[in-house]
């Protein structure tokens, strides 16, 4: 119990942090709105957002784009802190990603799922956290999603993503085959300017359980499986976007059916600095708790 | 499945219209050179964008507070400090007036041979993108008819860019 309000004071502590440095960079961004000051190359809200594993994308997949604002001569890099919040569970989701040359992504996350009080009734405890690192890479392959404006061609990256859970018994003992895992994707993004309409298509070839929260593989399945996963956004102005987003997964384990995910988002981008992503998302079925769904809450600083 | 379905028809749609929009870039001038055709190219079908950019007097006015920003912009200020900028800007209504449909003709060089040797890399060429939206939204010029412009623009990027 006390241990449960700590962590949430922690999670409110991490979002005033955020908004602090929301309003810091905003400022820091009027100081020369005479003058624009461009300190790094790509356009705005043309970068994605964070992903739930790290990748730079929508909130639910990744997109084929590299991270932070550099272009082909720069690095830029970004942290983001995501909270989602269902019904029984909560997660709380923090990390950095780094662009290099508008060609290689490397980032790094950790995934805290609280199980609240489904842990205690599951004899877990209630409040029992399951944890879980994320190590990405992501390689642009070929294409230009935001300048080809005149041609077909997406912008197209491959990517893995390694995973560790630290509860490793208690993934086993739901039928989990390991506590450890690695994702492949490739991922296709174009940007259709005329119609201010991002595409991304992605597929994840994946053994994760609840994104590896329950472990990977089962004694359903232990092979491994390609998942689709999609994003639209219609941007509205420079600064703002709309969206929704699709994830399948796959459905390993016995004891509990997995489903697929949805959301619909609105992101803003008050400057190349931030950008604070809003969600509702239905994450259908997660262990003995059916139909989950709520608010997704997510801001990125970088440069 | 339902679910399915709605995702895949959102990227079917999403691809129809970029097809579209594809389609009508290879209606370019018959009589011109492909470089010059690529550098101001005519879209009849953008002629309403013409208008929501205040049509020929709305250009000259927007093109002036572009070269404004640009100068105003420390990456770009050093490609246009020592250049004719009042011919630029001329330049520049002209090939923004034909690409929308405007009644104009482009006169200036391809850009492919202005740009050549500047040393124009990503970042400038982003740069200069962005103190042409900043510009449009002095003007108030509606945000999708800002991208129908800069979607003709972004391919320019192959032959401006020569830094890589
Ligand atoms: C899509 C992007 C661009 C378009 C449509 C464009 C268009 C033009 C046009 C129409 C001219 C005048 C041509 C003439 O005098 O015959 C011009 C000249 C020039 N452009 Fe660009 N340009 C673009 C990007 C850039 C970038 C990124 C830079 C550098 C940051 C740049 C720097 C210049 C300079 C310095 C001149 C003057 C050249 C001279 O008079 O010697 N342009 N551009």
């Amino acid at each position: 119990m006390h241990k449960h309000r700590m962590s949430r004071a922690i999670a409110l502590g991490g979002l005033a942090l955020a908004g602090a440095l929301v309003s810091l960079a905003a400022a820091a961004d009027d100081g020369s709105s005479g003058a624009p000051a461009n300190v790094s190359g790509k356009l705005l809200l043309t970068g994605g957002v964070s992903e739930i594993g790290g990748a730079a994308g929508g909130g639910l997949t990744p997109w084929a784009v590299i991270g932070g604002y550099g272009t082909n001569d720069q690095i830029g890099a970004n942290a983001f802190y995501t909270r989602v919040n269902t019904q029984d569970y909560h997660l709380d989701d923090a990390g950095v990603m780094v662009g290099l040359y508008n060609r290689v992504e490397v980032s790094f996350a950790q995934q805290r799922f609280d199980t609240e009080k489904v842990g205690g009734l599951l004899g877990l405890g209630n409040g029992f956290t399951f944890k879980q690192n994320v190590i990405g890479v992501k390689v642009r392959l070929f294409g230009d999603a935001v300048l080809d404006q005149d041609s077909w061609m997406p912008q197209v990256s491959v990517g893995m993503q390694y995973k560790k859970n630290n509860q490793d018994a208690v993934v086993k003992y739901v039928g989990a085959k390991r506590s450890q895992g690695t994702d492949y994707y490739i991922s296709a993004t174009k940007l259709f300017l005329s119609q201010s309409l991002l595409l991304d298509a992605t597929v994840r070839f994946t053994k994760a359980n609840q994104l590896g929260i329950l472990g990977f593989g089962g004694d359903k399945n232990n092979s491994y499986q390609a998942e689709f996963e999609g994003s639209a956004a219609y941007l509205l102005s420079r600064n703002w976007a709309i969206g929704a987003e699709y994830r399948q997964k796959p459905d390993n384990l016995g004891i509990a059916r997995e489903d697929n995910w949805y959301d619909a988002f609105v992101a803003w981008a008050p400057t190349k600095h931030v950008s604070l992503t809003l969600a509702y998302a239905n994450l259908g079925n997660i262990v003995i708790k059916d139909n989950q769904h709520g608010l997704y809450a997510s801001v990125q600083v970088g440069f | 499945m339902l679910k399915h379905s709605v995702a895949t028809a959102l990227l079917a749609a999403g691809l129809l219209l970029g097809n579209h929009a594809a389609a009508q870039d290879t209606m370019a001038m018959p009589n011109q050179s492909a470089a010059m055709a690529a550098s101001a190219p005519r879209d009849p079908a953008l002629k309403p964008v013409f208008e929501e950019f205040g049509g020929k007097p709305g250009l000259v006015s927007l093109v002036n507070d572009f070269m404004d920003n640009l100068m105003a912009d420390p990456v770009t200020h050093p490609f246009f400090a020592n250049v004719d900028r009042e011919h630029v800007k001329k330049e520049l209504v002209d090939q923004f007036c034909v690409i929308l449909d405007g009644p104009c003709t482009y006169t200036g060089r391809d850009m492919a041979s202005v740009h050549k040797g500047m040393g124009v890399n990503r970042a400038d060429f982003n740069a200069l993108v962005e103190d042409l939206q900043k510009a449009m939204n002095q003007h108030k010029i509606p945000f999708r008819a800002q991208n129908k412009l800069l979607a003709k623009l972004a391919p320019m990027h192959k032959v401006i860019i020569t830094k890589k």
